[in-house]
């Protein structure tokens, strides 16, 4: 199916987006195109301006600033999940961009796109979570910089205000973390059905702290705090991180769909965290020695 | 006059395909690459509804839109429409409802076409669809089968009822076995079960497509069909149209699966809306429309009693069926189970068999031919049977099937439902399967997962199947009601360069029949595989024939182009025997050569054919040309049998399932190009295993189909799928000299029941009894769960739509 | 309303543009030509590939980007023709099935593996395959069996259950380095194809030339 007619724009800077979407309230920004496209094409949403931001090499350079690595709106998720920054300090987010959907799918989604989009079963979003990531978002009255986890407001809705750009993630560095990203879903190209990202810090065989990020537990990309709670202390080899770490479905209201119960889903996520936990303390393991 | 070179056979040789270079390098024919000058476009508006009556229709903003042509709505058409066929009406009081291709007064499935735009453009006719504004008066929806059987609420009110036809063989009828009541009172073990045959969608990859032009003095339909022929003389009685006027071409086109065994709506407008405007016309359908506007497939309602002795002998089957018809019957659709009625008893000896099916109309599209079409369903209703006998007595699966199937020195055998087969040996297919599976081996390390508690659990699936192909002998499918006939035609042309031009009435959309052909007719004619072209696909060129499903092509269309080829031998020989001066009794043939018997003296086929053009000295009254037709009607169907094994792992903690590994040993009968017989077998296990584990169209109450994309219907991608251990047991057909049974649709029939099998073989031992098709993570784990906590309080299920 | 006709090639298409509709001028260079088209805003590049220019290789199977038929590599890397717009694609490279032949006219690696190993039935999908398929084995010239799966896991095929695609993959990786592969194909060359071969020489009395056992036969595994 064809979209609806409108108006095209490829600005070369940030400036010349804003201006765009300035001058059309019904503008849509054009990242990789990857969901945006087929809405158009099933005539799900018919914008009158796409301001594409292709052409803004500013956007997709993946960069360390400081204790932080800056991954440009625009970085494709092939281009994170095979940066070398993105491997060696935040490898969960690289191994949740090489899980999205499938190769030609990475070859032209971008991480900003999929955190814009806001589908609560996207892969970069437990990841960001996991990693206590911000979200950066520019606008023609300045820069400002959301955590992920304030950033999702509900099923494909954000903080970004209209006329805003959403610019970078910024993601703090976390070498020496053990990280895991475990997707269940029904087949392989498909959304998952439940998915977490577990980042841990390991002290003396123990887990010195962790984070749970998880998709399609709810309307948003969500944290899972009983799991993390009561992982923290937990001895990294044996059943208790399992045990622990199974309590993350806890206090969710996942969806119910073709994908399985809410109930169902609960238990997923507690038996997802439990494998990712245990991968994660394996690699922060071999870090420690 | 040569001496006779060595000639290496072509039949069973792994030749690559002819076919290849072209759709390899981009020179493809898809109908959708068409272009004809001043071509305009189509565009469909659905109903958003699944049943409905329409009340109005405005067309006017769409009418005046930018580039818009004309609109027509069914009123506008309702003169000329007339009703889409049903060629297999199955009993004489079948209710059949009208069927217009643009509906008139009322819409009863989701996607049923209510007006169409004819434009400049296809984005233009897209826009102004937008525009049409159609008011319904909602109707109450039927969706469900049970429920649409017990008549509440009547879809077609003219009909009466909602059930179609009911149709029954019975072998104490029959005089091919006793009564079926009577034998399940009689036996020692009775097992009831019932199983759901989901709604499929064939999911073909080349969306439907058609082009008409109107401008010649035949209207010409390019359409992406798999019945070229069948699809022109349905037109024809069904618009009105003389046949001599039109020309029907199927182009390439990409797959099909039954999914283009059909004469469609999309079609029919498409011809008239050309007819109307005078211009090139083409409708090229979205994914969506193919998935809410094209025929499925499956959907049936499957009761069962088995009735046996504790030794594992079946003693009879009875066999009670609900299918789904969805709103209409489409070519034939209501054909489809009785195609199944016929295969019940697989591979089996039983001595008592009922089968009882009630065609019953719901709210959703038609369903039709898919894949295997009837055996698949009466396949995996049998095997998982089998595996519940197994169980129940505490038998081998192997065991109980080797103590009811038909041994090997018992061909031919009549079936209790009726069928000759002719040939098979379950026995050696069965041995091979084994071996290559290493059965005792995984069967071990299955009781070693049991023991030691692993979370994830082996089980291992079986299968054997047979199926009736090469459909079908005419007299038989006259018996069954059917409209038409099941011969298929060839015609062998030879040129006077000694090329030979095959004509075919099979309707290839990638089976390879071109390069099959080729290598029949190089061993026939001595030529050389290259000289040999094969012609297909339009009216014009192969003016007669029955196109491609059932897995006929080769063991009937094969046949014809075997037939004609054995005329145009026996032609040549006269004219060999002519330039040889000897009596054509003594002329033989072999390796492309005539040879006086018992000398050395010969002609070449080469040589014969340049004369006979030439047509200088041929012999008294001898008509100058080789050229040869053949039309093949099958004597009996052929019976294709195999076994396939699936080591299934199943994570007990998520309920996702794994294929650890897929062996099948398939027989069917000789092979003339086993590269593209693996292939057959390799899509056809595909497809199986995607009905087990992924696929599943799924209607809400409201009739909207929630499956109406790839993102919701899961048709599996390679990382989804094993890799496959596909072998072969030969034991020919004896009712074509090609000793050939078909192979289309074995690796479908005969791989989901293994993978469910399997999948219940692995976590049977957790108490879980069934698991209802596709086996999804989540349908896996809830099994698990439902057998893990019943006897406790089962807490009350969340359910999802 | 405003007609708007451009010529490609030899075929005329006319199309019309609603009254308003923004147009774009698209130079990109198509399998190492320079062309330039100019096309509605909304035209998705795998229309502009068919309709405008010609390229009817290119096919399109779900519109949805989930099928991958229609898959073109873009400045070398495989993304989907119909999940872009042909704008976006200004300046630069496409490279589509028409393009996979060698400078000589023969069959690129990756085409003439799937000749090898039958990796193609009705063809629909299949350019959205080679093309895919060719931008991998760039990238991992050497992929084992699971990569191989993996690489091709966003293109759909319902007819050949994927076994010969990933045959195809692995033949089509040793093409392009340059090793004839035949013995390793020998080796692992099935049973069902090697029983068949077994019957047609005994039905003839005849060996199998080797040609037949290898040259042949690529399907491996």
């Amino acid at each position: 199916m064809r979209p609806v007619a409108f108006d095209y724009i490829r600005p070369d800077s940030v400036e010349e987006a804003w201006q765009a979407l300035a001058d059309d309230d019904d503008a849509t920004v054009l990242g990789g195109g990857q969901s945006l496209i087929p809405v158009l094409r099933f005539r799900l949403a018919a914008p009158t301006t796409l301001v594409d931001l292709g052409a803004i090499e500013a956007l997709k350079q993946i960069r360390e600033d400081g204790e932080d690595l800056v991954i440009g709106a625009m970085a494709t998720h092939h281009a994170v999940a095979h940066d070398p920054l993105v491997r060696a300090h935040a490898s969960v987010l690289a191994q949740a961009a090489a899980s999205v959907a499938d190769p030609q799918i990475r070859y032209r989604g971008t991480v900003g796109g999929a955190l814009a989009h806001a589908d609560p079963a996207g892969d970069i979003a437990p990841a960001a979570l996991a990693l206590d990531a911000t979200v950066e978002i520019t606008g023609p009255d300045g820069t400002r910089t959301v955590p992920a986890r304030d950033f999702f407001e509900d099923y494909f809705t954000t903080d970004l205000q209209p006329g805003e750009l959403l610019s970078a993630l910024r993601v703090p560095k976390h070498t020496g973390w053990g990280m895991h990203y475990e997707k269940f879903s029904p087949a392989a190209q498909s959304w998952a059905i439940v998915a977490v990202a577990a980042a841990v810090r390991t002290e003396d065989g123990t887990v010195a702290e962790a984070r749970l990020g998880m998709a399609n537990m709810g309307a948003v990309p969500l944290r899972a705090p009983a799991a993390e709670q009561a992982l923290a202390g937990r001895p990294t080899h044996g059943p208790a991180t399992g045990e622990a770490a199974a309590r993350a479905g806890e206090d969710t209201d996942p969806p119910s769909d073709l994908g399985g119960t809410p109930e169902y889903r609960r238990h997923l996520a507690g038996v997802l965290a439990g494998r990712a936990v245990q991968t994660a303390c394996g690699a922060a393991g071999a870090v420690e020695g | 006059m040569t001496i006779m070179e060595e000639r290496q056979a072509e039949i069973g040789r792994p030749r690559p395909r002819k076919e290849d270079a072209r759709l390899i390098t981009g020179r493809s024919r898809y109908t959708d690459n068409i272009t004809l000058p001043g071509m305009l476009h189509l565009a469909m508006v659905r109903s958003p509804l699944a049943r409905a009556r329409i009340t109005g229709i405005d067309t006017s903003a769409a009418a005046s839109a930018p580039g818009v042509v004309q609109v027509l709505t069914g009123a506008d058409l309702a003169a000329e429409q007339g009703s889409m066929p049903n060629a297999w009406p199955i009993t004489p009081e079948q209710k059949t409802p009208p069927h217009p291709a643009v509906a008139v007064d009322t819409v009863n499935f989701a996607g049923e076409i209510v007006a169409v735009v004819i434009a400049r453009s296809a984005a233009a006719a897209r826009d102004a669809s937008e525009l049409i504004d159609v008011d319904y008066e909602d109707l109450p929806v039927v969706t469900d089968l049970a429920t649409a059987a017990r008549d509440e609420e009547v879809i077609h009110p003219d009909l009466g009822t909602n059930r179609s036809a009911t149709w029954v063989f019975d072998s104490a009828q029959a005089g091919t076995g006793g009564d079926v009541e009577e034998a399940l009172a009689n036996s020692e073990v009775v097992i009831e079960r019932t199983f759901t045959q989901q709604r499929l969608i064939p999911a073909f990859m080349e969306p439907r497509s058609t082009v008409v032009d109107p401008t010649g003095e035949q209207i010409t339909m390019w359409s992406a069909t798999q019945i070229p022929h069948v699809l022109r003389v349905m037109l024809a009685l069904t618009l009105g149209v003389p046949e001599s006027k039109l020309r029907v071409i199927a182009p390439d086109v990409g797959g099909g699966f039954g999914g283009k065994l059909q004469v469609t709506p999309e079609e029919v407008i498409t011809l008239l809306a050309a007819r109307r405007v005078g211009k090139p016309c083409k409708y090229t359908e979205t994914r969506s429309e193919t998935m809410m506007g094209a025929h499925h497939g499956r959907d049936q309602l499957q009761t069962l009693r088995l009735g046996a002795n504790r030794d594992g002998t079946v003693t009879g089957l009875d066999v009670r069926l609900l299918a789904d018809m969805g709103a209409y019957l489409g070519l034939i659709t209501s054909g489809i189970p009785i195609l199944g009625a016929f295969m019940y008893n697989g591979i089996y000896k039983f001595s008592a068999y009922r089968f009882e099916c009630t065609n019953v109309f719901t709210n959703k599209v038609w369903t039709d031919a898919y894949r295997g079409a009837g055996r698949p369903e009466a396949t995996f209703a049998i095997e998982r049977m089998m595996d519940e006998l197994a169980t129940e007595l505490g038998m081998d699966p192997i065991e109980v099937r080797r103590k009811n199937w038909i041994a090997h020195e018992e061909f031919p055998f009549t079936t209790v439902a009726s069928l000759e087969y002719d040939s098979g040996n379950y026995e050696a297919a069965t041995d091979k399967a084994l071996e290559l599976f290493d059965y005792e081996g995984l069967r071990a390390e299955q009781r070693r997962r049991r023991e030691s508690g692993d979370p994830v659990q082996l089980g291992i699936g079986v299968s054997t199947f047979t199926e009736m192909c090469g459909l079908a002998p005419s007299r038989v499918l006259g018996a069954l009601d059917y409209g038409a006939g099941g011969w298929e035609y060839a015609q062998v042309r030879v040129l006077p360069t000694g090329n030979v031009e095959v004509v075919t009435g099979v309707s290839p959309h990638g089976q390879g029949h071109v390069t099959a052909w080729s290598q029949i007719v190089a061993d026939r004619l001595g030529v050389p595989f290259e000289n040999v072209e094969v012609l297909y696909g339009d009216t014009q060129v192969a003016q007669r024939g029955m196109d491609t499903y059932g897995s006929r092509s080769l063991a009937v269309g094969g046949m014809a182009v075997v037939a004609a080829t054995d005329k145009v031998v026996e032609k040549a020989k006269q004219v060999a025997a002519h330039m040889l001066e000897a009596a054509t009794e003594d002329i033989e043939f072999s390796g492309g050569q005539f040879s006086v018997r018992g000398t050395d003296q010969g002609v070449s086929f080469n040589d014969v054919a340049l004369a006979t053009f030439a047509a200088h000295d041929l012999p008294d009254g001898f008509e100058p040309s080789l050229d040869s037709d053949a039309t093949f009607d099958p004597e009996n169907f052929s019976f294709p049998h195999g076994t396939h094994l699936a080591a299934m792992e199943v994570d007990t903690e998520t309920g996702q399932v794994r294929v650890h590994k897929y062996v099948c040993v398939d027989d069917v009968g000789h092979v003339i190009n086993p590269l593209i017989v693996d292939g057959q077998v390799h899509g056809g296990l595909a497809q199986g295993i995607a009905q087990a584990l992924f696929e599943e169209a799924i209607y809400d109450e409201s009739g909207t189909l929630l499956t109406g994309s790839f993102t919701e219907y899961l048709v599996p991608s390679a990382p989804d799928l094993p890799e496959f251990t596909v072998d072969r047991t030969y034991t020919p057909a004896t009712t074509n000299v090609l000793g050939v049974k078909g192979v289309g649709e074995a690796g479908t029939i005969a791989s989901t029941p293994a993978i469910v099998n399997g999948i219940l073989d692995a976590i049977r031992h957790l108490g879980v009894e069934d698991v209802p098709m596709p086996c999804s993570p989540s349908r896996v784990w809830n099994a698990i769960q439902q057998a893990r906590t019943s006897g406790q309080q089962a807490p009350e299920p969340e359910v999802a739509p | 309303m405003s007609e708007q006709t451009t010529r490609t090639g030899q075929t005329t298409h006319t199309d019309v543009v609603e009254a308003g509709e923004q147009m774009a001028e698209v130079a990109l260079t198509v399998n190492g030509v320079p062309r330039r088209v100019e096309v509605p805003v909304r035209r998705t590049l795998s229309d502009a590939l068919r309709v405008d220019l010609g390229l009817t290789g290119t096919h399109v199977g779900c519109e949805h980007g989930v099928c991958g038929a229609c898959t073109v590599l873009l400045d070398g890397e495989p993304v989907r023709s119909c999940l872009m717009l042909a704008a976006t694609a200004d300046g630069h490279e496409v490279t589509t099935v028409e393009g996979l032949t060698e400078e000589d006219g023969s069959l690129g690696p990756v085409q003439q593996a799937f000749v090898d190993c039958h990796g193609l039935q009705c063809g629909f999908c299949t350019p959205g395959f080679l093309t895919t398929i060719t931008a991998f084995i760039e990238d991992n010239p050497d992929p084992t069996e699971e990569e191989a799966r993996e690489a091709i896991g966003g293109n759909l095929c319902r007819c050949t259950g994927y076994h010969n695609i990933v045959a195809s993959v692995l033949r089509a990786a040793e093409l392009a380095r340059g090793e004839n592969g035949e013995a390793e194909a020998t080796d692992q060359a099935d049973g069902a194809a090697a029983d068949d071969e077994a019957q047609a020489a005994g039905k003839n009395g005849k060996d199998v030339p080797r040609e037949a056992a290898d040259g042949e036969r690529q399907v491996a595994r």
